[in-house]
């Protein structure tokens, strides 16, 4: 239970305050705690519940009135940075965005570390294999001119730069990621998020390379191991649909072995 | 052999082997109208250049198509990794065609067309 405190007086809060907190419902929220090395073990919270209210904000207020050793990642609470990505009842979500009402099922939610990366403690995962990966993917830039030549003028309205417009708001949340059952099963996989990544290189009018783009993708692990299941497009909290973009590679790199070129 | 060829030959063979369905499942069934014996099945196979290339591409695509597939359930699946994935595929392609290929021989080979 709550007690509130009237910060001008320090004295406890009116009768009717109290009332309406001792009236509160509670969440009960099972969060796992631990690292690898000690391994994860659920934990069981009471959250008082409001009216509105995101998992996010369920994690914050463990931490901060209950136990104060949770570990998670946030930072801009509004949907922009990507850090707190978690799975929540078996599914990523990006939990500042998540409204609790949306996933509460009995007065309960499960909340756990995002799958396929390694846990670092409680909530928070390593991402270097998420990140390490879109540098495999070839996800940098390969540039077409020097700093001392004019920036060459791009049509927003070409097909290319369409088609990679439509991948470039990805936050790398990871949620794409923790959804691919192939990234489970196969931990040479680079994912859906890189291989977006790789798409939109490969369809940027200021991108040189091409052919590395394609020799990248096209090695163990790289896009042909893609199985079309669709959990990237289906969790993508932006709405981003990396299997197309999977699709496209394994069409660009199909062409190339036909003498199509990259 | 990279992970790509791998992917195009799989591919590659179900685009050969997609025809060869249709065209077995097609005769089967035009042929065994009012009843067929084995008798009369090898006597149009036996000695048929045609039937022998035909089954014989078609045990070769199914014998590539069909390890290249468990490869890949093998390793996800399975775990399997490195030179044990490649061996075991390599064993079942290898099982598939032989046992194919002596099918295919004891249908079409002797007796003359």
């Amino acid at each position: 239970m709550l007690v509130y405190l009237n910060r001008n007086t320090g004295s406890t809060a009116p009768e009717r305050w109290k009332a309406k907190v001792t009236q509160r419902e509670t969440i009960t929220v099972t969060v796992q705690r631990g690292s690898a090395a000690t391994g994860q073990q659920a934990q069981e919270f009471q959250v008082p519940a409001y009216e509105s209210q995101t998992v996010l904000d369920v994690v914050s207020w463990i931490q901060q009135n209950t136990d104060p050793t949770l570990t998670y990642r946030f930072a801009c609470r509004v949907g922009m940075c990507g850090s707190c990505a978690m799975m929540v009842n078996g599914v990523p979500r990006w939990t500042c965005r998540t409204h609790v009402k949306k996933v509460l099922k009995d007065q309960r939610i499960d909340i756990a570390p995002l799958r396929n990366l390694p846990v670092l403690k409680d909530l928070a995962v390593d991402m270097d294999p998420f990140f390490d990966k879109w540098v495999a993917a070839e996800g940098r830039h390969h540039p077409t001119a020097g700093r001392e030549e004019p920036i060459p003028a791009i049509n927003p309205e070409a097909q290319n730069r369409q088609v990679a417009s439509a991948g470039i708001e990805c936050i790398n949340c990871s949620i794409c990621y923790a959804a691919c059952d192939t990234v489970a099963n196969d931990p040479d996989y680079l994912g859906p998020a890189a291989l977006q990544r790789a798409w939109t290189l490969y369809n940027d009018a200021k991108d040189a390379d091409r052919s590395a783009i394609l020799d990248a993708v096209s090695g163990k692990g790289g896009c042909h191991s893609c199985h079309s299941m669709g959990s990237c497009t289906t969790y993508c909290p932006n709405g981003l649909d990396p299997l197309s973009a999977i699709a496209g590679l394994k069409r660009a790199t199909t062409r190339r072995f036909f003498g199509g070129g990259a | 052999m990279t992970a790509f060829h791998l992917y195009m030959a799989q591919r590659l063979s179900a685009l050969v082997m997609a025809p060869f369905v249709l065209v077995h499942l097609g005769v089967m069934i035009y042929a065994i109208q009012g009843g067929l014996t084995a008798a009369e099945i090898l006597g149009r196979t036996q000695g048929s250049l045609f039937w022998f290339l035909f089954y014989g591409m078609f045990v070769i695509a199914v014998a590539l198509h069909a390890a290249l597939g468990l490869r890949v359930i093998l390793a996800e699946w399975a775990g399997l990794r490195g030179g044990v994935l490649n061996g075991v595929s390599t064993a079942i392609g290898l099982g598939l065609l032989g046992l194919g290929a002596h099918a295919v021989w004891a249908v079409t080979a002797g007796g003359g067309a």
